[in-house]
């Protein structure tokens, strides 16, 4: 039967996946304050469930990344340039791999934060989380902005949304130097190579604020075109 | 001569046949084009499309149609060069018409996306090439359809771009979107009404008998695009909302205004198809009838006969009922991003630019302004994807349809000179 050649013009916008994806990367991240609160209990098989939990999300993420690959490979008129999006998806993956990465390294060495630094630490993993759910309200406005063709009072919003991003991201900068100073006092009472590896921590949560920033840039970039 | 008086009954109708085929295949072929945006956004059912379809699709051919005809039928050839042997002409009409047909068929078939005009202006340029060579081919009337061929498409793809724009200011950037679509979708709809409307009255009505004086015809346009608008409004009062008024359910109320608003274009694509479309069919019949019914004169200024832009007009709607659901039905559900606020932007502007076109005489193809038309919503970023591998094998099909038409027709033609002599 005939193929509506009108309608065939019509190919699958990467738009709906793409938000798929950061909703997915967003869970993601979230777990990991559950995993660092079963850490702070001592509770390693429950960190560990989590960490495959975390594993298991990121993999999804990946799955709907390479769905948007595919269409995006695909030769498509889009409203917006098609580097932009493929820009936009590699940060949110970022994102999950950064989650992922940060608990299987706690879960293998059983790295415990600090007593003396659990809170701190609890309230800045609570705001780059709160970046990556921020990064995920913009971006599920692209379906929204399509709706007002990237313009007019709806594209304000979201350059307001974005703006709210880019503060929390500098909030968790004060709070990684804070935790910065705290460890560097008690670093005597460590052993160096845990030292290393809760530096190499604190700077990798401090890293989801960062890459959501980079994806709520994509969004601005997206407007200015 | 003695051939057209010996069997001109059965030349006739043999044409009329062809012709009515021809018709249907125009029908079944080009519905889903005209009616799958509508069908495509949701805002109409399958059964409510062939139905605007068949109403709007006859009036648009009965009432429009004669423009295209006139130059299908004589525009493309320089018919003084079978001035001594009229029935060459008339074969060559009948395989010019057998061919699009068949092309129509066999490409329906294998999902191309082929131009009913374009096969048809195939057909007729291969019979008269091979026949008598290229010297009896109106070049410049053919390269005026080769460049409309171009612009058109253009056109539509301005005019969408700046509906779509307009909406976009007028409505979605607005401070409260849905009461702007309210208050402006019913002048939309009278825009469109005063389009369709004005065309009838200026290309359409004379073969009727009508003939209004160019004052009345602008005065009866305006008052029936405010009718149109009217109409509208309290169409638009009538739906059901939401009240429920997040962000999200605001654009939906917005787009349900927008659906209605779809279904007057709907209309409008219709009435345009039919208008251009039904010449494809038409003319070759009317090139064949006016020779027979002279006794063998070819005569420029032939009308046309009462019958046959009924027939061509019934045969769009037979074609339209019988396959039109098939066709229709292979949109399905799983179609795009194609909301009714980008639909009736392509839609009006498709409509339109086929509407004017159909006026000069110009046979346009309906397919290539809607794909126009929806490059130019595209550009306006309002369309989530367009696929271009498709956008470019639609233009390769045009491409092809020519020689396609061209060849099938000088096929055709060699066996009837060879049945009739």
């Amino acid at each position: 039967m005939t193929i509506n050649p009108f309608l065939a013009m019509f190919a699958k916008s990467p738009i709906k996946p793409i938000e798929e994806h950061i909703d997915v990367v967003t869970k993601c991240c979230k777990l990991l304050v559950p995993f660092f609160e079963a850490t702070f209990q001592n509770n390693w098989k429950e960190a560990c469930v989590k960490r495959d939990e975390i594993s298991q999300l990121e993999k999804e993420a990946d799955e709907i990344k390479r769905e948007v690959r595919c269409i995006l490979a695909k030769d498509i008129m889009l409203p917006v340039s098609k580097s932009s999006l493929s820009e936009l998806l590699v940060q949110q993956d970022r994102i999950a791999n950064c989650s992922e990465y940060i608990s299987t390294n706690v879960c293998v060495r059983n790295l415990l934060i600090p007593q003396s630094l659990q809170d701190d630490f609890r309230a800045y993993l609570q705001r780059c989380v709160d970046a990556s759910e921020q990064a995920r309200e913009v971006i599920n406005e692209l379906e929204s902005l399509l709706e007002t063709g990237f313009k007019g009072r709806e594209a304000d919003i979201v350059i307001r949304m974005v703006e709210e991003l880019d503060q929390i991201q500098e909030d968790t900068d004060v709070m990684k130097i804070g935790l910065f100073e705290k460890l560097y006092k008690l670093e005597s009472q460590l052993s160096p190579v845990d030292v290393m590896f809760l530096y190499d921590v604190f700077e990798r949560v401090g890293k989801l604020a960062d890459f959501a920033e980079s994806a709520g840039a994509k969004i601005d970039v997206m407007l200015s075109e | 001569m003695d051939i057209i008086s010996t069997y001109g009954a059965i030349l006739v109708l043999v044409a009329a046949v062809v012709g009515f085929l021809m018709a249907w295949g125009v029908g079944a072929n080009d519905v889903a084009n005209a009616m799958g945006t509508s069908v495509g956004s949701g805002a109409l059912t399958i059964k409510q499309a062939i139905f605007i379809a068949m109403i709007f699709e006859f009036a648009g051919a009965y009432l429009a149609g004669g423009e295209v005809t006139a130059t299908i039928r004589k525009g493309i050839i320089d018919s003084s060069f079978f001035v001594d042997t009229p029935h060459l002409l008339v074969y060559g009409m009948i395989s010019s018409l057998l061919a699009a047909g068949l092309w129509l068929t066999v490409a329906s078939y294998k999902g191309w996306p082929v131009s009913t005009t374009h096969s048809i202006v195939g057909g007729i340029l291969g019979f008269a090439v091979m026949s008598v060579g290229g010297d009896a081919v109106s070049w410049g009337k053919v390269g005026g359809i080769f460049a409309s061929w171009i612009v058109t498409p253009a056109i539509a793809g301005l005019i969408a771009y700046m509906i779509f724009m307009s909406a976009q200011h007028l409505i979605f950037n607005a401070e409260n979107p849905f009461q702007s679509a309210k208050k402006y979708v019913p002048i939309y709809m009278g825009f469109a009404g005063f389009i369709l409307v004005l065309v009838t009255i200026k290309k359409g009505l004379k073969h009727v008998g009508l003939d209004l004086p160019t004052a009345a015809g602008y005065g009866l346009s305006v008052a029936i695009a405010i009718l149109v608008a009217i109409i509208g409004k309290i169409a638009i009062e009538r739906i059901q909302f939401d009240e429920n008024s997040d962000k999200q359910m605001h654009f939906n109320n917005v787009e349900k205004i927008f659906a209605l608003l779809m279904v007057v274009t709907a209309c409008c694509m219709a009435f345009a198809h039919g208008s251009n479309d039904v010449a494809n069919a038409i003319g070759p019949l009317a090139a064949v009838v006016s020779i027979v019914n002279s006794g063998g004169q070819i005569t420029q200024s032939a009308e046309l006969d009462a019958w046959i832009l009924p027939l061509g007009a019934i045969g769009i709607v037979l074609g339209l009922a019988f396959f039109g659901k098939r066709v229709i039905g292979t949109i399905g559900k799983g179609i795009t991003h194609l909301t009714p606020s980008r639909g009736f932007a392509a839609e009006l502007a498709a409509a339109s630019t086929v509407v004017i076109a159909s006026g000069t005489g110009l046979p346009i193809s309906t397919t290539q302004t809607l794909v126009g038309a929806v490059m130019g919503v595209g550009m306006a970023r309002g369309i989530a994807a367009l696929n271009l591998t498709t956008v470019k094998s639609i233009i390769l099909s045009w491409v092809v349809t020519l020689p396609a038409g061209a060849i099938l027709s000088f096929i055709f033609y060699e066996i009837i000179k060879s049945i009739f002599g």
